[in-house]
């Protein structure tokens, strides 16, 4: 089953993040809308950049930053051959570790320059600021080799404090079905719905899992069900949110179908959401041929047969 | 060597929609300091640190225990997250309690947490996954279902699920805690709100908090050396857990549930658990799982949890009642949901649960669950030390 290997497709999860800074980390993220940057005082004597929200040592927070200097030291870093989307350039560039003038901690940050060669600890680094400040760490577009030009002079205090950022997450999966799904979703791309039989129990599971979860040995006998079935619960969905891919009000509904011992959500139309009954019976609607793909959508939809509902005792067993 | 445990500290936030003016860690912190204030102890006093929250993709920040570490006294010291979705506050409690009753800590620090307001969870339990229908709508799409097969089952009165939610909500009027605080919420109220997910309705459903609970828990020894009179002694913990979906598995009355209660009965000396418990905070996010968990719980026979609801039995002054706090219904961070009920059982036995206190609590279970039903996580706490 698996010659012609699994089934692959993206998938992408993304979503902005709204963080809210708490005082510390607020005062810190206003100061670089100005173009000054603040450490914290720990209680050691030493200062850290960015500030930490609570010691390390005596677990308090940490409160009244002190400005120190854009201007700083490499300590260590890290070449980055070949950037990826997101960083802070899109050509290659170094991570390095800077302890600013006034701070005994190191901040990490990007340094600009052209090859690996032109960097080294100790060399001396300044803040290159973005043009408009927004109250973010990438407000420091990156740090790179000091030169004779003048020092920046932070803005004067001015407007709202900085209390949020938004932490922007794009993660993109190579989605992979298993080697039983990807036999399931390949069936359905011919019109066929193909689950397995457990060999302990001898219920049968579409889509087939691969392994009995309950008896946790292989399901290897495959076996081939129709598309009736019955509704064995449901719910109208009338919420509308985020991502959603159906427009609401939609009947989800569990679809038994005939010879399988374990339902699974799809869509149910053609009959008023008012007038669904656990236990009627339904029928798939396959899309027109053409459309098909290897997924269980190319079953657009169940809809009821108008045969009489199942008794309740036949399938309270799956509730 | 094994000990007794109890619980000497409890704190929470207020939790509420948004809290703007405070990060994830100043968010927990608030709890900690208030669970530490009640036990009397500063972080020196604490042995081990026990964190849980719900999936990191609720806040977007992976691993979020290593940059709690400092709010959380944690440097220096062990620090271990655990996770079992929705439930993760109660387990997290079991497994902080497991320290010190295994005698390897004497002061336990756990606690638990979620700010909703930085994501969606909705989204975040909804992403479609390729090659699948996406008819998921959140974690309310998921029980309504579920919910509709017990009101099949048991043959309940379509308004139970309202009574439950009006009840919970003026609880919750009587908890300064607590996010909602809704006075006019009646039955008709609840019955008159949208339907969301058929047949569950808005007012039936708990809200989207940012919020925090801490615990302290101490050994036996501890708790003689400390000044705290009225502890919360562990009488019993249990964890279950089951497959989300196998075929014929009992979703309404899941068998993981059934059996944690049934060992946790066992292991707290309790044979009536309606006679001997004098007030449970369970879990419950959406309002029919009262009556679902009565029956799952053992305080009631199987399709007979409906009736101690509607015969007004869980309310405050009934034979059991459940949810004091306002529960799950009028208060939801995640993670820390199954923690506030493990947190709010103890302060009934301590008597310290201000104008939601059941008279003359003794006894009192502490309930979570999690994922598709399929995380189990309860405790019973007693103002006595167990007898056992």
């Amino acid at each position: 089953m698996t010659d012609v290997g699994t089934l692959h497709a993206p998938m992408k999860v993304e979503f902005d993040y709204t963080r809210s800074l708490g005082p510390t980390l607020s005062e810190f993220m206003t100061g670089l809308k100005r173009r000054q940057i603040l450490g914290g005082t720990l209680s050691d004597g030493t200062v850290a950049v960015p500030p930490p929200e609570y010691d390390p040592h005596t677990y308090d927070p940490v409160t009244g930053l002190v400005p120190v200097s854009d201007e700083g030291v490499v300590q260590t870093w890290a070449w980055v051959p070949e950037p990826v989307p997101g960083q802070p350039l899109d050509r290659p560039f170094a991570f390095a570790q800077v302890v600013l003038d006034g701070a005994d901690r190191p901040l990490l940050h990007a340094v600009a320059v052209d090859s690996a060669d032109q960097i080294e600890t100790g060399m001396r680094v300044r803040a290159r600021w973005a043009d408009e400040t927004l109250g973010a760490i990438t407000d420091i577009r990156w740090f790179e080799p000091l030169d004779d030009s003048p020092a920046m002079t932070p803005d004067a205090e001015s407007g709202e404090p900085v209390t949020g950022i938004i932490s922007p997450v794009h993660l993109a999966y190579d989605f992979a079905a298993s080697p039983e799904e990807s036999a399931f979703f390949r069936g359905l791309a011919e019109g066929r719905i193909l689950g397995q039989r457990c060999p302990v129990c001898e219920k049968v599971y579409v889509p087939p899992r691969g392994a009995c979860p309950v008896d946790g040995v292989p399901t290897t006998t495959v076996v081939e069900v129709p598309d009736t079935g019955i509704v064995t619960t449901f719910c109208i969905v009338n919420v509308p949110f985020l991502g959603q891919k159906i427009t609401p009000p939609y009947v989800s509904a569990y679809m038994l179908l005939d010879g399988a011992d374990i339902a699974f959500l799809h869509l149910l139309l053609g009959v008023d959401p008012a007038d669904v009954r656990m236990g009627m019976r339904v029928k798939a609607v396959w899309k027109p041929r053409d459309e098909w793909g290897t997924t269980i959508e190319n079953i657009s939809h169940f809809e009821p047969t108008g045969e009489p509902d199942a008794d309740f005792e036949t399938y309270k067993v799956h509730l | 060597m094994s000990t007794l445990a109890a619980v000497v500290g409890v704190g929470q936030t207020h939790h509420r929609a948004k809290r703007g003016d405070v990060s994830m860690a100043g968010l927990l912190r608030e709890a900690v300091d208030r669970a530490l204030a009640d036990a009397e102890l500063t972080f020196a006093d604490i042995d081990a640190i026990v964190i849980g929250k719900a999936p990191d993709l609720f806040e977007g920040v992976m691993m979020p225990e290593l940059y709690l570490a400092e709010a959380l006294g944690a440097p220096g010291k062990p620090l271990l997250r655990v996770h079992t979705a929705g439930s993760v506050g109660g387990s997290t409690a079991i497994v902080a309690a497991s320290l010190v009753e295994a005698g390897i800590h004497e002061r336990v620090l756990t606690v638990a947490f979620e700010k909703q307001s930085e994501s969606n969870a909705m989204w975040a339990l909804s992403i479609a996954v390729p090659f699948i229908m996406p008819v998921h709508a959140g974690a309310g799409g998921y029980f309504a279902p579920h919910v509709r097969s017990y009101i099949r089952r048991s043959g309940a009165p379509t308004h139970i699920g309202a009574i439950v939610a009006a009840k919970d909500r003026q609880n919750a009027l009587k908890n300064p805690y607590a996010h909602l605080q809704n006075p006019d919420t009646t039955v008709d109220s609840v019955l008159a709100s949208q339907m969301l997910w058929d047949p569950i309705r808005y007012d039936e459903t708990c809200p989207s908090s940012d919020g925090a609970c801490a615990l302290v828990i101490a050994s036996e020894a501890a708790v003689e050396r400390s000044g705290i009179t009225n502890p919360a002694w562990i009488h019993g913990t249990q964890m279950r857990s089951e497959p989300t979906t196998a075929a014929e598995r009992d979703q309404v009355n899941p068998h993981a549930g059934r059996e944690a209660a049934a060992a946790l009965w066992k292991q707290a000396g309790i044979t009536s658990p309606i006679d001997e418990i004098d007030c449970a905070e369970i879990y419950v996010p959406f309002s029919w799982f009262e009556p679902m968990w009565l029956e799952n719980l053992g305080f009631a026979e199987q399709g007979g949890g409906w009736k101690l609801t509607e015969a007004g039995e869980t309310a405050i002054g009934g034979r059991i009642p459940v949810n004091m706090s306002g529960g799950v219904l009028s208060s939801n961070p995640i993670g820390a949901s199954g923690m506030l009920r493990f947190g709010e059982a103890a302060l009934q036995v301590m008597g310290e649960a201000g104008e939601h206190q059941v008279d003359g609590a003794r006894k009192a279970l502490g309930h979570a669950y999690g994922g598709g039903s399929q995380f189990f996580a309860m405790w019973v706490v007693g103002a006595d030390k167990p007898d056992h």
